[in-house]
């Protein structure tokens, strides 16, 4: 303690505590040079989709449009079956909303739940004014649906703006009558399979590119290293090159019309009116995704082979293995922290591809992100949140796989 | 790779083989953005080749597709071609103005990207950077979130940007601003990782030799930082500029009438009428990116040299 004491700098401080002040200084400037980026991204990033992502579990269509209706709901606990005084409510509020010209924004925030009722809001608000007690009756000789059990079960949930009934909806559930949760029909079940069917294709566009770009890495990392260069370029062009550039292109070569199949009827392979179909479906989509996705998949594998020595291989050779039992014991388990890489980064571009799908994907080739669109196109704007919520959280569990296994930093482009 | 000398024949049948099948994927990679050069000037409207093309017939062959570029959307396109003509197509042409857009919302998005991420790299590559994972994490995942999420959150966010304080304040929307600010944000991820990489070499104690000679902060970056992150901070700037001159969905979102770029031409283009002038503007574009991909090697070469990597 004495001799600590003792170390000074010129100034007369402690030697201890200036090295403190100086590195906590030090941390500060270096802070300081990425804030300025940090808060841009903070602020016209982060901000925007935390606020997309509010509305997935925020929707005040019935609940402002029907004030009257969500008092009767918080007076009464739920499976209290609707009295006089609720139905009075209901007509009130409908009554109300055909004034304001809103009974479809609260219809449609309970059609999310129970299909085909906004028509049900609309209609029945039209002629809301001219009700007259008994309200039950006369709200029932409207439209018997009123009476239904799910429907109120529905209004109820729906009374608060906070819900997680587009999560249900995303998941493929709905709300029973009794005001439980169950599964939808399985022909109605949309939304999980369209998510299983973007990982499939995902999941095949990787292994098409990780078994298309494995040779090509390894050549590139054992030619001489002029030649090696030359290639390279041949895979960069690629990566340099527009997406709608490519899309257009391979649309030209695989369409009913195009240069694959001339070439093959030309040469006998198919008859004329044989012409193949590889466009606008699934393959065309998985085609065209490899191809775009094949240089996320070849630099990480070629920067790992690249600095695999040689004399592993010979060594092994030596020592009597046979060619494939040297790649399969040993060179192969060196190259998987550039499959990992590849196939991680391709999988994660893959599942929330966009672009291609929409362009040549058709009717069966389209993924959870063109659904997102659709919703979006509808200005279903709560159900698209919820989905992109659940598509955000499986790309980021991804991304933070990638960081723990790779580590970002060492993501390189070209 | 040179086959040893010990290989038996099934392995030398092997080798053969492998190499087929390497040739086979760099044509799968290449074929398909060179065959749209010739199939641009196609005199019929076909997306794909015709008899006399094969036969290389000069009357199978034409420009029509790229003067249909300059000529659609005019008010007058069939006077002889004088100045009025020319004025015509600057104002009106439908390509001539997606091409000014693209080139405005590109360079502001480019410089907006560049000096953010490059301030923003320079703290990073510091040794004592705090939380440096976490950040770099945040600051490269515009390039790992998906394209219509980013777009979505961006329509909601600028349709009014001071929602969140609880008041109106115009709107971010149909505006250049808001387009080139979106662009900004998807091209920084390409700023941050190329810059990063070209300091990964850098050697910090070239800062305190300078600093210890006399030089102030700003000669320090100037005259010593700058010159060897040069290559770095270009490349990554050409690759913001691809990424902004590439982007179709932020501006399918966020942009109006007025900000309509070249791929957003494109896009309809493909949906809607398809033509061969849509194969033109690709050929123009393929020509662009093997410019940009030549300029950015020779970048790295350079500055592999400067910072004595040699070889690849």
């Amino acid at each position: 303690m004495a001799d600590a004491a003792l170390l000074t700098t010129s100034d007369g401080r402690p030697l201890a505590q200036a090295l403190v002040q100086a590195q906590a200084r030090a941390r500060r400037r270096a802070f300081l040079l990425v804030l300025p980026l940090l808060l841009f991204v903070m602020f016209s990033f982060i901000l925007p989709i935390g606020q997309m992502l509010h509305r997935s579990i925020y929707h005040d269509g019935f609940s402002a449009n029907a004030p009257l209706t969500g008092a009767w709901f918080a007076r009464n606990p739920s499976g209290t079956p609707p009295d006089e005084a609720a139905y009075a409510a209901l007509a009130a509020d409908l009554a109300a909303m055909q004034a304001a010209r809103t009974a479809g924004e609260a219809g449609t925030r309970i059609n999310y739940v129970i299909p085909e009722t906004r028509s049900l809001f609309t209609r029945s608000a039209r002629e809301a004014k001219d009700l007259t007690p008994p309200y039950e009756a006369s709200l029932l000789a409207l439209d018997p649906k009123w009476a239904d059990p799910a429907v109120w079960e529905a209004m109820r949930a729906a009374a608060s703006a906070y819900t997680f009934d587009f999560y249900l909806v995303s998941a493929d559930f709905q709300r029973a009558a009794d005001g439980s949760i169950e599964r939808v029909d399985e022909n109605r079940q949309i939304y999980i399979a369209l998510f299983v069917k973007t990982f499939i294709l995902s999941a095949i566009i990787t292994v098409l590119c990780l078994l298309i770009a494995f040779p090509v890495a390894h050549l590139l990392a054992t030619l001489p290293m002029a030649k090696a260069n030359l290639l390279m370029i041949l895979v960069l062009l690629p990566f340099w090159t527009s997406l709608l550039v490519r899309t257009t292109s391979w649309m030209a070569i695989l369409q009913g019309e195009g240069v694959i199949n001339d070439l093959m009827v030309w040469i006998g392979v198919i008859a004329e009116d044989g012409r193949l179909r590889m466009i606008n479906n699934q393959t065309g989509t998985i085609i065209v995704m490899t191809h775009i996705l094949l240089p996320f998949m070849i630099l990480p594998l070629y920067s790992v082979m690249k600095v695999i020595p040689p004399s592993y291989a010979r060594a092994a050779r030596s020592l009597g293995a046979t060619s494939w039992t040297t790649f399969r014991r040993i060179y192969l388990p060196q190259t998987l922290p550039g499959i990992a890489a590849g196939s991680l980064l391709v999988f994660i571009l893959a599942v929330g591809y966009y672009i291609t799908p929409a362009l040549v994907g058709g009717a069966d080739g389209q993924l959870i992100s063109n659904l997102i669109d659709f919703h979006m196109d509808r200005s279903n704007w709560s159900m698209a949140a919820a989905l992109s919520a659940m598509l955000l959280a499986g790309v980021l569990v991804l991304y933070w796989l990638y960081d723990r296994l790779v580590g970002i930093d060492r993501l390189k482009l070209g | 790779m040179a086959l040893p000398p010990y290989a038996d024949p099934l392995e030398r049948i092997w080798h053969r083989t492998y190499q087929v099948i390497c040739a086979l994927v760099f044509i799968f990679l290449i074929a398909p953005i060179l065959i749209v050069i010739p199939l641009s000037f196609n005199v019929e409207p076909y997306f794909s080749f015709t008899e006399k093309m094969v036969r290389l017939d000069p009357t199978g062959y034409s420009l029509r597709w790229y003067d249909t570029l300059l000529t659609f959307g005019m008010q007058a396109p069939e006077v002889p071609r004088d100045g009025a003509w020319f004025a015509d197509m600057w104002a009106n042409s439908t390509w001539v103005q997606a091409a000014k857009n693209s080139l405005i919302i590109g360079f502001w998005a480019t410089i907006f990207a560049t000096v953010l991420g490059t301030v923003a790299a320079l703290g990073l590559s510091r040794p004592e950077m705090p939380y440096r994972r976490a950040i770099m994490a945040i600051l490269i995942s515009p390039m790992i979130v998906p394209i219509i999420i980013i777009a979505t959150g961006m329509f909601f966010f600028y349709s009014n940007p001071c929602a969140i304080l609880g008041f109106e304040c115009g709107r971010l929307t149909s505006t250049y601003l808001g387009v080139i600010l979106a662009h900004t944000i998807l091209g920084i991820p390409f700023v941050i990782i190329t810059v990063t990489a070209t300091l990964s070499g850098f050697d910090q104690s070239l800062i305190r030799a300078a600093q210890s000679l006399g030089a102030n902060p700003r000669e320090v970056f100037f005259k010593v930082v700058m010159p060897l992150i040069l290559p770095g901070v270009i490349s990554g700037a050409l690759f913001a500029f691809v990424t902004s001159f590439d982007e179709v969905v932020a501006v399918l979102f966020i942009a109006g009438p007025e900000q309509q770029t070249i791929p957003r031409q494109m896009w309809n283009g493909i949906r809607e009428q398809i033509s061969p002038a849509i194969l033109a503007v690709a050929t123009i574009l393929v020509v662009i990116s093997i410019a940009l991909l030549t300029t950015v090697e020779l970048l790295r070469r350079r500055s592999d040299r400067l910072r004595g990597v040699t070889g690849r």
